[in-house]
Order: structure tokens, then C-alpha cells, then sequence
């Protein structure tokens, strides 16, 4: 395989890694005002996620930085060309970090309101934006020959790319609901479990929507065996989360997410991103790459810290592994004269 | 202003903010993994109540660093296009590795350190924070090897078909004599301003003779901290400044502003000048001081600001080749200026301090608390120095900050993300700080006993 071809993959492997492990977070943020009733509930939630939410992240510096390294052309084009997109995702997900951090450190109705308000909008946005912009990336954008970004900001706009921000927003939700009903215990438990068996069926006609029309787009034969095992395992998911099956459920939605990742990206081989002012603009794994000395460099260094980093974080997931009830959140934190709301 | 000028006030004020964060996150690590091997090892409940008062602060302040750093990684390809696709064949190798050496590392076993109090064993649970803490230090390792490629670039040639800089080798990348010894500078600062942080909010505690057994020793540590940082970062800093000279000569006359070539050349403390920085009013001068520090000789010859203007001019073609004379000439003597003060400071209270004295003047209480501002100030104008003191250029001799800025980002999307992160940023730190004087004030948490029920309640929960 070319080394061009390796990089692509594994930055299909990076987002891949991205969508499935904050997917189940933003999911938890977005449903943090639907299953969380009072204070104590939402920080059950919120903690359920605590010890591993900052680690998912890193997936998504890992993925811009590897595309920084490998396809320098695509990175400068697609972050310079995204300007606005991006930055509502950054500030998204500044507020958000801050906010898990923050929320708990005052014993104030208002504060805390406020930062589950950035929880909730932190977690909403990407979940639909980084669907848009992965829309845009597999529909193509205007690129001159230069390949600079000549659209503009409502160019991002278009149906497709919005039926793939709600189909990040519909997998996202749903993998965080699966993924409650898994971490929880007992009222909230049952609770995220009924939500997730009822966002099932919507969600399937979402995403399925989507993968159908991306795979008609591209009449790619990869391309449709996966869509087609994406979309299988999603409605696995959706039947094991009907049986209360709550580990299969979670394994099956995030195998479906994983998929869905896959089948874009090898629709969208060998660009990386199109252009739909003429196919000569379009940046490819060829024309958008760094050198096969710096791509080989990368490569060592992914073999080597690659497994090490996939093991440590998987261990943390085995050590954070135990359900998490309402009367393991401790009654308040604030070790100071309370504030009156 | 221009896309350019918005960009380059965009980039200096998110970064200079992230830099508030990140020294004290590198240190701060360190020196809580060092209460908490304290506290492992002799088992006193005093250490332990210090790991978790100075844990706490340190978290309030790394969440800040986290969620700063991701728009530092997105930045160059959002505004700085065009220098991206010329150097990311070299510089987005150190930014990825950066990401899958440490960014996992840190925000991992932070994670299990936050959340693993009552899950790990102790001896793992405290070698997660020395897993995080090494983590810092290895981000700021590859992001310095990054930036110093910049400074002094080495192990490319440039592909005039391709019109971009290529990797040659990433060793000669990795070891570049600027990375080696700015890595040392960087990383005593960081220590310094952590030194300084522990420092001033033990100051506050112990002049209200609050819990006199965690702040007394936690504010001698931050002391000592404080001046064996400080004589680091003298020495890195003296090793620097004659590296620097030999690379961008000009910036070192830009630090002196100093014009004619001169030999001996002396170091003006301060200097009162024309409007234009061009004719000194009246200054106070160290004579030899700047030969020594450009050459390592009392009388070695440091170049001049037109001199070398001339000699780029026939090297890299007509143009302006001279920084922003103030502004380096400044930020040079603030950078040293609040070290030193630190540092002084920070004498005067172990001496004051010593064998179970207390300082009795209270301006010099008022001095200690104040500390914890000094060497944020010194990084801040450490890094306006080296980074205004290599303009006109982004990558020294080869590549320059005009031709580097997105040429598809306007200037009115420019000034939206600079008005945007900027209110945001502004509006964060508020909040940052209010939560740090509450937890500093709270004082260390009283140790409660561990119980084997199942349903007990979490050690940690956000």
C-alpha cells in the first residue's frame, strides 16, 4: 500500500475514533436537560463521562494534526475554507470543557444552570456541524485552481451536508442514550433506555437517508458494503436497545458509527476534498500530500504509540468500567459558606 | 487594519492568553505529583491535604490550558494558510506527534487521576499524575522543537516546483540547537511561575496564620522552587541569548536597539528616546553588559541594527528587514526585569522565613502575594520578544508573515473570530479567576476517612 494511502486511512481511523468515543459524549451533553431532572441527576450523567470526556477529544487534535502532517494542502484548504464553521465549533467546545470543569466548583442554582446551558449547546453544536462539514467534504466544495475556497458561508449549506448534520446529531444522541442506560443504574437506568428505544426508529431513517444518497452519489462498490453493514448494525443497535440489551446495543451503535466513518471515506478516495468547480481543482491523497520521507517518519511514530495509546485509554475505560448511581454523587463540593442562588 | 494585520493580533493575543495557562499546568504537575510522593512515602496527612488544596488549582487552571490549546492547533490552517502548505511537511510532524505523545498522556491519566482517587491503588493511582506530568513536558518539547524551526530552520530544503519547505531529516529537526536550548528556558520559566503560584497563595494564608501546617512548608517550597528555577532560567537564558545572536543577529540588536555596530557594546537598563526609538534622551547603561551577553565576551563586537539591514538587503533582497524596535526593545528588559523580581522576592521570604520565623513587614506579605502575576508577565513578554523580534519573517530567511496569512479568509471573518474569542477569552478568565481566589481562599480540605460501603459516594465527582 502507498504511503498516501496509509495516512488517509488512518485519519479515516482517527475520525472514525473521534465519532465514536465523543459521539457517546456529545450525546450525554445534549441529553443532559432530557434525563437529567434535578441537579443531582445531571451530575450523575455529567459523571459518567468525567474521567474519559478530555481523552475522546484529544482523537480530534490527533486527526487535525495528522492531517497537518500528512496532507498539508487539505488541512491549510479546509480549515482556511471552514473559517466560520470552525469557529462556532471551537467556541462550542470551549465552553463545553469549561463547563465540565467548572459547574461543580459552586453550590449556586444559577451557575450551575448557566454551565449546563454550555453543556447542552457545546455538545448540540459539533454534533451537527462536524456532520455538516464531513457533508461538504464527501458533496465537494468550490476550489479554484489554487485550490482556495471560493464559497462562502451559506455555500455549507446546502440539503445534503444538513441531512448529514442531523444524522451526526441522530447517531450521536442515540449512542449517548445506549450509552447511559449502560453506565447508570437504577431510575435514570430505565429512562435512558426507553429514550434510546424510541430514538431508534427516526434515526434510522436519518442516517440511512444520508448513507443512501452518499452511496448513490459515489456508485462505489466498497462504498455500498459498508453503508450497507453501517446501516445494518445500526438497526441491530436499535433492536438489541428494544431488548434492553444494553452492551450490544452500545457495541452495535458504535460499530455502526465506525462504519458510517469508513463508507465516507472510501467514497471520498482518492480526493480529499473536491472540487465542484472542476475535477483538476479537486486536492487529492496525491497532490494534497507532504513528502514519503515525512510520511514514512509519521508512519514509525503511529506504529509504535498507536497500540500504547489505545491501551492505556482502554484500560481506563475498564477501570472506570462500574455503573454509576444518584447516591454515589456526593451531596455537594463546594468546601466554602454557601452562596445563595 | 487588513486580513494580515487582524490575523497577527488574533494569533498574539490567544496565544500570549493560552501561555498563561500552560506554564502553570507544566509545573504545577510536577510539583503536585511531588506532595503526593510525599504524602506516599512518609503517609502525613499534611502532605495529602496539600495534594489536594494544590491539586484543585491546578485543575481549575488546566482545564483553561485544554480548551485554549485546540484553537491553538486549528489556527494555523485557518489563518495561516499559505504558511501551512510551506511548511507542513516539516512543522505538522512535531504538531502530530505532539497530539499522540501527549495530549493522550496528559488529558488521560489526568482523567484517572481527577476520578481515580478511590478506584487505584495508591502507588498506581500516584504514578497516573506523573504519567500526566510528563506528558506536559513532552508537549512542550515537540511544540518547541516546532517553534524553534521557525527561529533557526534546519533539516529541509525548499522544492521551488512545488514551492514549499521538505523535510531532509527529523532528527536534525528534533535536536536543532535552538530547540535544546530553549526546551531548558521554557521549562525553568514554567517551573518559576508555578514556584511563584504556591508562593504567594501560601503568603496569603500564613499572614492570617491560617493552617500554618500545610502553607509553612508549601510556601518555602514555592520559594525554593522559585530561585533554583530562576537561577535555571538565568543560565538557559544567557546560553539563548548567545545562540540567538549567531542565528537572527537582528534580534539581539533589536533587543538593545542598538543600531551602530558596537564593540564593547553596553546594556542600557532603561533608555528614554525620540518618539521614533531612533535618538536616546537619557538611559542607564551597564557597560560591556551586552558583549557578554551576545558573545560571552566583556568586549566581543554585536552587530547593529543598520548593519545588518544592509547585509539582509543583499541577501534576501530590498525590504524591510528591521522588527518593531519598542516593542522587542521592551518586552527584552520586562521579560528579565519581572524573572529577576521574582526571584528577589521570593529570597526575601526564605530569609524571612527561616527556621520557623515569620516575616513581620507587611510589605513584604503584600510583595509575596503579588508574586504570582511577575513571571506570567515575564513569559508573556518572553514570547512577545522572540516572536516580534523575528518579524518581518514567520519562518527566519525563508518565509515571511505576509505571504503566510489564508488568502480565502476576509478580513471581516478575521475580525469576527478576533471580537468572538477575544470577549470570550476575557470572559473566561474572569471566571477563571474568581474560582482560583475562591479555592485558594477555601484553604486545604479537612481528610475524611475512606469507607468500604459500595454506594459511597464518588472521592471526585464533577
Amino acid at each position: 500500500m502507498e504511503l498516501t494511502t496509509v495516512w488517509f486511512s488512518l485519519i479515516a481511523i482517527l475520525w472514525a475514533g473521534y465519532f465514536l468515543l465523543e459521539g457517546f459524549d456529545f450525546g450525554v451533553g445534549i441529553l443532559l436537560p432530557v434525563l437529567g431532572r434535578d441537579d443531582r441527576e445531571r451530575r450523575l450523567l455529567i459523571n459518567t463521562i468525567g474521567p474519559v470526556w478530555d481523552g475522546n477529544e484529544v482523537w480530534l487534535l490527533v486527526a487535525g494534526g495528522a492531517t497537518f502532517a500528512a496532507f498539508p494542502e487539505w488541512y491549510a484548504t479546509l480549515f482556511s475554507g471552514f473559517y466560520l464553521p470552525l469557529l462556532i465549533i471551537l467556541v462550542a467546545l470551549i465552553l463545553r470543557g469549561v463547563a465540565f470543569e467548572y459547574r461543580g466548583k459552586r453550590d449556586s442554582v444559577r451557575w450551575r444552570r448557566r454551565w449546563d446551558a454550555c453543556i447542552v449547546g457545546g455538545s448540540l453544536v459539533p454534533a451537527v456541524l462536524w456532520g455538516v462539514a464531513f457533508g461538504n467534504i464527501i458533496r465537494g466544495v468550490p476550489l479554484d485552481a489554487n485550490h482556495e475556497y471560493v464559497g462562502g458561508f451559506f455555500t455549507l449549506l446546502n440539503p445534503y451536508a444538513l441531512l448529514g448534520g442531523l444524522t451526526t446529531l441522530g447517531l450521536f444522541t442515540l449512542h449517548g442514550a445506549v450509552f447511559l442506560a449502560l453506565k447508570t443504574d437504577g431510575e435514570t437506568r430505565r429512562r435512558a433506555g426507553r429514550l434510546a428505544a424510541r430514538l431508534g426508529v427516526p434515526v434510522i431513517a436519518i442516517a440511512g437517508g444520508f448513507l443512501l444518497w452518499t452511496a448513490i452519489a459515489h456508485h462505489d462498490g466498497w462504498g455500498w458494503a459498508l453503508s450497507a453493514v453501517a446501516a445494518l448494525a445500526l438497526v441491530a443497535g436499535v433492536a438489541a436497545a428494544w431488548a434492553r440489551r444494553e452492551g450490544w446495543a452500545f457495541v452495535a451503535t458504535g460499530a455502526s458509527i465506525v462504519l458510517a466513518t469508513f463508507a465516507l471515506f472510501v467514497m471520498l478516495f482518492p480526493d480529499v476534498l473536491p472540487s465542484t468547480i472542476a475535477a483538476a481543482n479537486s486536492l487529492t491523497v496525491y497532490n494534497a500530500s507532504s513528502t514519503p520521507y515525512t510520511l514514512k517518519v509519521m508512519t514509525w511514530v503511529a506504529v509504535a504509540f498507536m497500540p500504547i495509546v489505545l491501551a492505556y485509554q482502554g484500560w481506563t475505560y475498564w477501570v472506570f468500567r462500574k455503573r454509576l448511581t444518584v447516591r454515589q454523587i456526593p451531596v455537594d463540593q463546594s468546601p466554602v459558606v454557601r452562596e445563595t442562588a | 487594519m487588513d486580513a494580515l494585520d487582524l490575523a497577527r493580533w488574533q494569533f498574539g493575543i490567544i496565544t500570549v492568553y493560552h501561555f498563561i495557562f500552560v506554564p502553570i499546568t507544566i509545573g504545577m504537575s510536577a510539583l503536585v505529583a511531588g506532595l503526593q510522593t510525599a504524602w506516599v512515602r512518609t503517609g502525613k496527612p499534611q502532605y495529602l491535604r496539600a495534594t489536594k488544596f494544590w491539586g484543585k488549582l491546578f485543575l481549575i487552571n488546566f482545564a483553561m490550558g485544554v480548551v485554549t490549546g485546540i484553537v491553538q492547533e486549528f489556527q494555523f490552517g485557518m489563518n495561516w494558510s499559505d504558511y501551512s502548505r510551506f511548511v507542513g511537511d516539516i512543522f505538522g510532524a512535531p504538531l502530530a506527534i505532539e497530539g499522540l505523545l501527549a495530549f493522550f498522556l496528559e488529558s488521560t491519566f489526568l482523567g484517572l487521576w481527577i476520578f481515580g482517587w478511590d478506584r487505584l491503588p495508591k502507588k498506581l493511582h500516584l504514578a497516573t499524575i506523573w504519567l500526566a506530568s510528563i506528558g506536559t513536558l513532552l508537549s512542550a518539547y515537540f511544540i518547541l522543537a516546532a517553534n524553534s524551526w521557525m527561529q533557526h530552520p534546519v533539516g529541509y530544503a525548499v522544492n521551488p516546483d512545488r514551492g514549499r519547505a521538505e523535510l531532509h531529516s527529523i532528527w536534525a529537526v528534533l535536536s536543532n540547537s535552538t530547540t535544546l536550548v530553549t526546551f531548558p528556558h521554557t521549562i525553568t520559566a514554567c517551573f518559576l511561575t508555578a514556584g511563584a503560584f504556591v508562593l504567594a497563595i501560601s503568603a496569603w494564608h500564613l499572614r492570617r496564620r491560617h493552617q500554618q501546617d500545610v502553607f509553612r512548608p508549601s510556601l518555602r517550597l514555592g520559594a525554593w522552587v522559585v530561585l533554583i528555577a530562576g537561577i535555571g532560567v538565568l543560565v538557559t537564558g544567557d546560553v539563548q541569548a548567545r545562540i540567538m545572536t549567531e542565528q537572527q543577529p537582528m534580534k539581539m540588536a533589536a533587543a538593545e536597539a542598538l543600531y551602530n555596530t558596537a564593540k564593547p557594546a553596553s546594556f542600557s537598563v532603561f533608555t528614554i528616546g525620540s518618539l521614533d526609538g531612533r535618538e536616546e534622551v537619557a538611559s542607564v547603561r551597564i557597560p560591556s553588559l551586552l558583549s557578554f551577553m551576545a558573545t560571552g565576551s566583556l568586549d566581543g563586537e554585536v552587530e547593529g541594527i543598520n548593519d545588518i539591514q544592509r547585509q539582509y538587503e543583499q541577501t534576501y533582497g530590498p525590504g524591510d528587514y528591521t522588527p518593531n524596535v519598542p516593542v522587542t526593545y521592551w518586552s527584552f528588559r520586562l521579560m528579565i526585569g519581572f524573572g529577576l523580581l521574582a526571584m528577589a522576592i521570593a529570597a526575601l521570604a526564605l530569609w524571612t522565613s527561616r527556621r520557623g520565623r515569620a516575616p513581620t513587614n507587611r510589605w513584604l506579605w503584600g510583595a509575596a502575594v503579588a508574586t504570582v502575576g511577575m513571571p506570567l508577565l515575564a513569559n508573556s513578554f518572553g514570547w512577545i520578544f522572540t516572536e516580534m523580534g523575528r518579524q518581518p519573517w514567520t519562518v527566519f530567511g525563508v518565509f515571511k508573515t505576509a505571504q503566510s496569512v489564508s488568502p480565502s479568509v476576509g478580513a471581516s471573518e478575521v475580525a469576527t473570530s478576533l471580537i468572538v474569542l477575544t470577549l470570550l477569552y476575557g470572559v473566561l478568565a474572569v471566571i477563571e479567576v474568581g474560582l482560583v481566589l475562591h479555592y485558594a481562599r477555601a484553604g486545604a480540605p479537612e481528610i475524611e476517612t475512606p469507607t468500604d460501603d459500595p454506594d459511597r459516594p464518588l472521592a471526585f465527582a464533577y
